[in-house]
């Protein structure tokens, strides 16, 4: 086996003398960062190795040790790359080139991770719906009962936006409102977030919630014909809290604690910050880039202008747990 | 000749205590697998309980409800499905009756969150089916009309039976098989009409494969996580996943762990009761029995009845993995990762495949040397991997695998000055290791339905004529029960190509198979993309059930 | 009996839960000898047989094959070591391999030509040279057990053991295999155990015969020792049913209704007996006689006669080569000398 060979070998080559790659593991779906690996190979020379973990990322690292290869850790939703830090397998970066390019509340105090790229949870509603502009506290008004699409509310998705609402309202008020939005849809919370969309042209729904870069994806043509129809059934609104601006979250990327190739790997992560790879970040995967000056993707930008909602990240992902307690306690996902 | 009666005590005469090695051996095998349950049960007393008290009184009710419920509905839909079409291809013959037998293997191949996927897109209000049906009816959009959303519990149970009944039918009509047409004649010989042979009859006398074959079932159904997630079930086995990725607590995710693994205990004690008065059954030899043949109409209509399992279960959502597969291949051409993918796909698949094949044969041959407590005691130990599900399995297994890994790459920079990394991680070992626990229970499974065929005296014939219990195995055992250990492989081969959360948690860099793939995309929304993957999943799952069909027809091999 | 003996079993016990399958049991066969081992079914034979062959551990005692001990409280020999030759009820043919190979199993540390060779010999010894290539449910009954057979002695075993080789047998077929059987093994002059329960199959297989009950030797000698001298009813009416009629010793003589015999050692005046007396040591007079002609049954040679006397509860069966005339109501018996076996009624 590959692999095992490869094992075999390293088991005999001395420790200096490989030649220095990048292992990342990954909770980002990998056809949605290897345009971005390949780009910075291209550039570098260096040889990147991946492996996608959907779940367990932090267990696995964890586990593994001062023995593990990996050496960056890249993962969606801050609260992940909290989680990675309070879990100690992390470690702070003094890097000039990331602080100029990432703004201060798109990355961690004590410079553990940086946010890479973000995105807004949004509204999708009908194309031809009379609807211009939404709070996300409209999302609970009865006026909508039985036709709200959203997935799964323990999804972390959800559960960031929940914990957002949390931190402008209280837990009181978002158990209330939870129950409202339950009592809302259309179907159950189920599925993705591009089935949403299929969903409203399907007239199973009139509005849901969802993530911004998705309409990117299915408008662009990328995923077939019909999903391009699936895209253009729908209008983007930027919802807003009412007391605040479009939740939005983070994907981003941490040199793991105990990183083999730490010069590498500190690379590779400037490397994603620099003008080419946010590009790539906003082209490929229409997601908002966090280095100023990077222009957007003509779809997106099509959404018109986004304010992003003032809580930071750090308190978000502090009721995160909270709001997944929520979720069960309303049985949303019933 | 079997029939004749023999000296009371013979069938349980093999001596005890005297085969050490095997039994040693075999202790392996279940410490091996036990390991990783015992990691995640400490896991879970170092967990507080104080989630409980929020489960309780959210959502633990209603997921056990509907754990309970889909296990309920997917037994009986299942269970009949199986039974039924099980004596329709044995009591009776109609026109392709042949091909009709081994067909109903078919859906086996399609993995459930496939049919999950392929079935939501065709009954969606915007799919083929309800446009077809608003086209008769004469409506031009859906919000006019459309039929209710197949994400439901109920559709949950639907599309599950649809794949998994073939596990029912398999063993039911095995045992259909092996019947002898001297009961059933006798039956007939005492009043029995024909038609109510089935129920009076065949039907008991089948009740402990019926049992196999449902329990199998519903282990499949209760690990299942790609459907229920995909159709809004909220079943316990994705209260796990929930509150380990989620609520960031892996002690409580180990908690219901271990409930569920106490109703799967349950389950598989049940299914061992119910096997218990299988011998009896199955020894009897002689003429099979004749089905009855139909011509003209009726022949037809039972053919049609036979078929439509297979049309919903196989063929629309293969065809649908054809048409969307095609036109992938045309608007993106076949990507160069395909290849890379089957290689990794195939080379695990068969690696994990002969391992536990192996190691599962070790533990059915253990248990015919030491039918005491010891034996039982080990087989059942080392065959508890499949109760759980793949996550929890992965979880456990990385529990033992990550320190085991760091203690010997701290060993060998102190001694050696070098770094092994990660021997078990790295090298794809511990990806093998969790497929191992997890598929054990099926290679031994067949490992010991296959020595259950061949008499205890052929042992005792082989030993006196000086051959070691190993050489036995060798020479008398392996070409006596080939078949059914090649059915057993087969099925571990495609469930470790079809596996998906043990393969995303512990797989080394760079490793990427058709299921990790096709996870990869669906996890973005972007299925159509592994549509190539999804249908090399199924192509390869129509294998056990080509071998499959063989095994069942001679039920003597 | 040769000094040493081929197989000696001491205090040998085995049980199955509840049941003591063998108990505290002794036996020694000499080299060269058939034994009979006989007794219903589940008396322990088929278990006994086990133990010596390996298959099975004994929870207590020894045996010894040539001298060598291969099972005892610190010693087990494995099966494949202690080369006895095993015939099993239901032969035990390996169905995957031919009789060819089948006979070649357990020649395997036997070099290649010699292995060849012996399986042809060992082949037209047993009169199935022809079908070395075929498999063995392509055989008949009669040629599986002979595969059997030919199999065991192949490797040349220090003891052959058959279970109830016979006994998957057709009765017309029986006797012929059994002789032949019997031939070969003293051909090759192989110390052998015969398992059987059927009596007369037992009585004819052996040079001694060993009855088993209950996990225990009831008697062991030469089939005329059992047959003639049984040494208990059980033994007596195992080969044969008999007519009991009860008694009570008086001047060393046994009164019973149908005369005295005389009482053997060790009964004394006033005790109860029990004289065992075979249906073919009574005879039937024609005429004169208190004894009631109650069923007649032709068997060919002989005739089966029940008949009821006074003063006996049962009536008498008598197998007799007399022919009685037709219609005959009455008729007198009389006891051959010595036919009276007479035991010891113990108190309950």
């Amino acid at each position: 086996m590959r692999q095992m060979l490869l094992g075999l070998t390293t088991l005999l080559a001395t420790a200096g003398t490989a030649a220095a790659d990048v292992n990342i593991y990954t909770t980002r779906e990998p056809g949605l960062i290897q345009p971005l690996i390949d780009s910075f190979a291209k550039a570098t020379g260096v040889a990147v190795n991946t492996v996608f973990l959907k779940d367990g990322l932090a267990e696995r690292v964890v586990t593994e040790g001062e023995s593990s290869p990996a050496d960056i850790l890249m993962a969606v939703d801050a609260g992940n790359l909290v989680d990675l830090v309070d879990k100690g397998v992390t470690q702070p970066i003094d890097s000039a080139v990331l602080k100029e390019a990432i703004p201060a509340q798109l990355r961690d105090e004590n410079d553990h991770w940086f946010g890479l790229s973000y995105r807004a949870r949004v509204v999708y509603a009908a194309k031809d719906l009379d609807l211009a502009a939404i709070t996300y506290e409209d999302l609970a008004d009865p006026k909508w009962k039985g036709k709200v699409c959203i997935r799964s509310g323990q999804h972390p998705y959800n559960t960031a936006l929940f914990a957002d609402y949390i931190a402008h309202h209280g837990a009181e008020a978002t158990e209330t409102w939870l129950a409202g939005l339950k009592a809302n849809l259309a179907r159950k919370a189920a599925g993705g977030d591009r089935d949403v969309a299929r969903d409203i042209l399907g007239g199973i729904c009139d509005i849901a919630v969802a993530n911004s870069y998705y309409v990117g994806l299915m408008r662009s043509g990328a995923g077939g014909e019909e999903q391009v129809a699936w895209g253009e059934a729908i209008k983007v609104i930027l919802p807003t809290f009412e007391d605040g601006g479009t939740q939005v979250n983070i994907s981003g990327a941490a040199v793991a604690k105990h990183s083999p190739n730490k010069d590498e790997a500190v690379k590779f992560l400037e490397y994603l910050a620099s003008g080419e790879a946010q590009e790539i970040y906003a082209k490929a995967n229409y997601e908002y880039p966090v280095k100023a000056g990077v222009a957007l993707d003509p779809i997106i930008a099509s959404f018109g202008e986004l304010t992003v909602d003032k809580t930071p990240l750090g308190e978000i992902v502090k009721h995160r747990k909270a709001a997944s307690e929520l979720v069960d306690k309303v049985g949303f996902d019933g | 000749m079997a029939l004749v009666a023999g000296t009371a005590p013979s069938a349980q005469t093999a001596p005890r205590g005297r085969r050490p090695i095997w039994c040693l051996a075999a202790g392996i095998v279940a410490g091996l697998v036990v390991l990783p349950v015992l990691a995640l049960g400490s896991e879970a007393i170092g967990g507080s309980l104080g989630l409980w008290s929020h489960l309780a009184g959210t959502i633990l009710p209603a997921a056990l409800a509907d754990t309970l419920l889909l296990l309920l509905g997917v037994g009986l839909i299942a269970g009949f499905l199986g039974v039924t079409l099980a004596w329709l291809v044995t009591a009776h013959d109609f026109p392709g009756r042949g091909i009709l037998e081994w067909a109903l293997l078919l859906p086996l191949a399609v993995p459930t969150y496939i049919v999950a996927y392929a079935y939501l897109d065709i009954l969606h209000p915007i799919g083929a089916f309800q446009g077809a049906v608003r086209w008769i009816l004469g409506y031009s959009s859906p919000r006019e009309f459309r039929l209710p959303d197949i994400r439901s519990l109920a559709g949950c149970v639907l599309l599950l039976s649809l794949v998994l009944y073939p596990y029912v039918y398999l063993t039911t009509r095995a045992m259909f098989l092996s019947q002898s047409a001297n009961l059933l004649d006798a039956a007939r010989t005492l009043g029995t009409p024909r038609r109510r042979l089935f129920r009076r009859v065949a039907l008991p006398l089948a009740r402990p494969a019926i049992a196999v074959g449902v329990s199998l079932t519903l282990m499949e159904a209760l690990n299942d996580i790609g459907a229920s997630e995909f159709l809004g079930v909220r079943t316990l086995t994705v209260s796990i996943y929930t509150t380990w990725v989620t609520k960031n607590d892996l002690a409580g995710a180990t908690q219901i762990a271990l409930l569920l693994l106490a109703i799967v205990v349950a389950l598989v004690s049940f299914e061992r009761w119910a096997r218990r008065r299988q011998g009896y059954v199955s020894g009897s030899r002689g003429r099979t029995m004749q089905p009855e043949r139909h011509d003209g109409l009726k022949g037809i209509g039972l053919c049609a009845l036979g078929v439509l399992p297979v049309v919903f279960g196989f063929v629309v959502p293969a065809v649908y993995l054809a048409a969307e597969a095609w036109k992938r291949w045309r608007f993106a051409g076949l990507s160069d990762r395909l290849v890379g993918e089957a290689v990794d796909t195939l080379l695990y698949a068969g690696g994990a495949t002969l391992l536990t094949l192996v190691l599962g044969v070790v533990a059915a041959f253990a248990l015919r040397l030491s039918p005491g407590w010891t034996g039982p005691l080990i087989y059942r130990l080392a065959t508890t991997g499949y109760a759980m599900p793949g996550t929890v399995v992965a979880i456990g297994v990385l529990l033992v695998v990550a320190p085991f890994d760091r203690l010997v790459d701290g060993a060998a920079r102190d001694w050696f000055g070098v770094s092994t990394g990660l021997l078990l991680i790295g090298s794809g070992t511990a990806l093998i290791y969790a497929y191992v626990v997890r598929f054990l229970a099926i290679t031994a499974g067949s490992a010991d339905a296959g020595l259950a065929r061949v008499p205890k005296s052929l042992d005792d014939a082989a030993r006196t004529l000086g051959r070691s219990a190993g050489g036995t195995l060798c020479a008398v055992h392996l070409p006596l029960t080939r078949a059914s250990l090649a059915a057993g492989a087969l099925l571990v081969f495609v469930d470790c190509i079809k596996e998906l959360p043990a393969t995303l948690l512990l797989r080394p860099l760079n490793m990427e198979t058709f299921a990790t793939h096709l996870y990869g995309e669906a996890a973005r929304g972007t299925y159509e993309e592994a549509s190539l993957a999804a249908l090399a999943i199924v192509l390869i799952g129509i294998l056990p059930v080509i071998v499959l069909s063989r095994v069942g027809r001679n039920p003597s091999s | 009996m040769p000094a040493l003996p081929a197989l000696e079993v001491l205090s040998l016990a085995r049980r199955f839960g509840d049941t003591a399958a063998v108990r505290n049991l002794d036996l020694a066969v000499g080299s060269g000898e058939i034994v009979s081992l006989v007794g219903h079914s589940g008396c322990g034979k088929s278990s006994l047989l086990r133990l010596i062959a390996g298959v099975d551990t004994p929870d207590a005692g020894c045996i010894r094959i040539d001298g060598e001990e291969v099972a005892g409280p610190n010693r087990f020999v494995e099966p494949e070591r202690r080369r006895i030759g095993f015939v099993f009820q239901d032969y035990a043919l390996f169905p995957h391999l031919t009789v060819g190979s089948n006979i070649r199993f357990g020649l395997k540390t036997v070099p290649k030509s010699e292995a060849g060779k012996r399986v042809r010999d060992m082949l037209e010894r047993v009169g199935l040279a022809a079908h070395a290539d075929r498999y063995p449910h392509e055989l008949s009954g009669g040629e599986q057990q002979r595969v059997a057979l030919a199999r065991a002695l192949a490797p040349a075993p220090r003891l052959l053991l058959m279970d109830e080789p016979f006994s998957n047998l057709d009765r017309a077929l029986r006797e012929g295999v059994r002789r032949k059987t019997l031939s070969l093994i003293r051909q090759f002059g192989i110390t052998a155990i015969i398992v059987s329960h059927d009596p007369e199959e037992a009585l004819s297989s052996g040079d001694r015969v060993v009855l088993m009950q209950a996990g225990e030797i009831v008697q062991a000698g030469s089939a005329y020792d059992l047959y003639d001298r049984p040494s208990s009813p059980y033994a007596a009416e195992f080969f044969a049913a008999c007519n009991r009629v009860p008694g009570r010793v008086r001047n060393a003589h046994v009164d019973t209704a149908l005369g005295a015999f005389p009482a053997p050692h060790g009964l004394d005046d006033g005790d109860d007996a029990l004289a065992l007396i075979r249906p073919t040591g009574i005879d039937v007079v024609a005429d004169g006689g208190d004894g009631e002609v109650m069923a007649r049954e032709l068997m060919g040679e002989i005739e089966t006669i029940r008949v009821r006397l006074p003063g006996l509860a049962e009536p008498l069966t008598i197998r007799s080569t007399r022919r009685l005339p037709a219609g005959i109501r009455r008729v007198g018996v009389s006891i051959a000398p010595g036919a009276a076996m007479i035991f010891p009624v113990r108190p309950c």
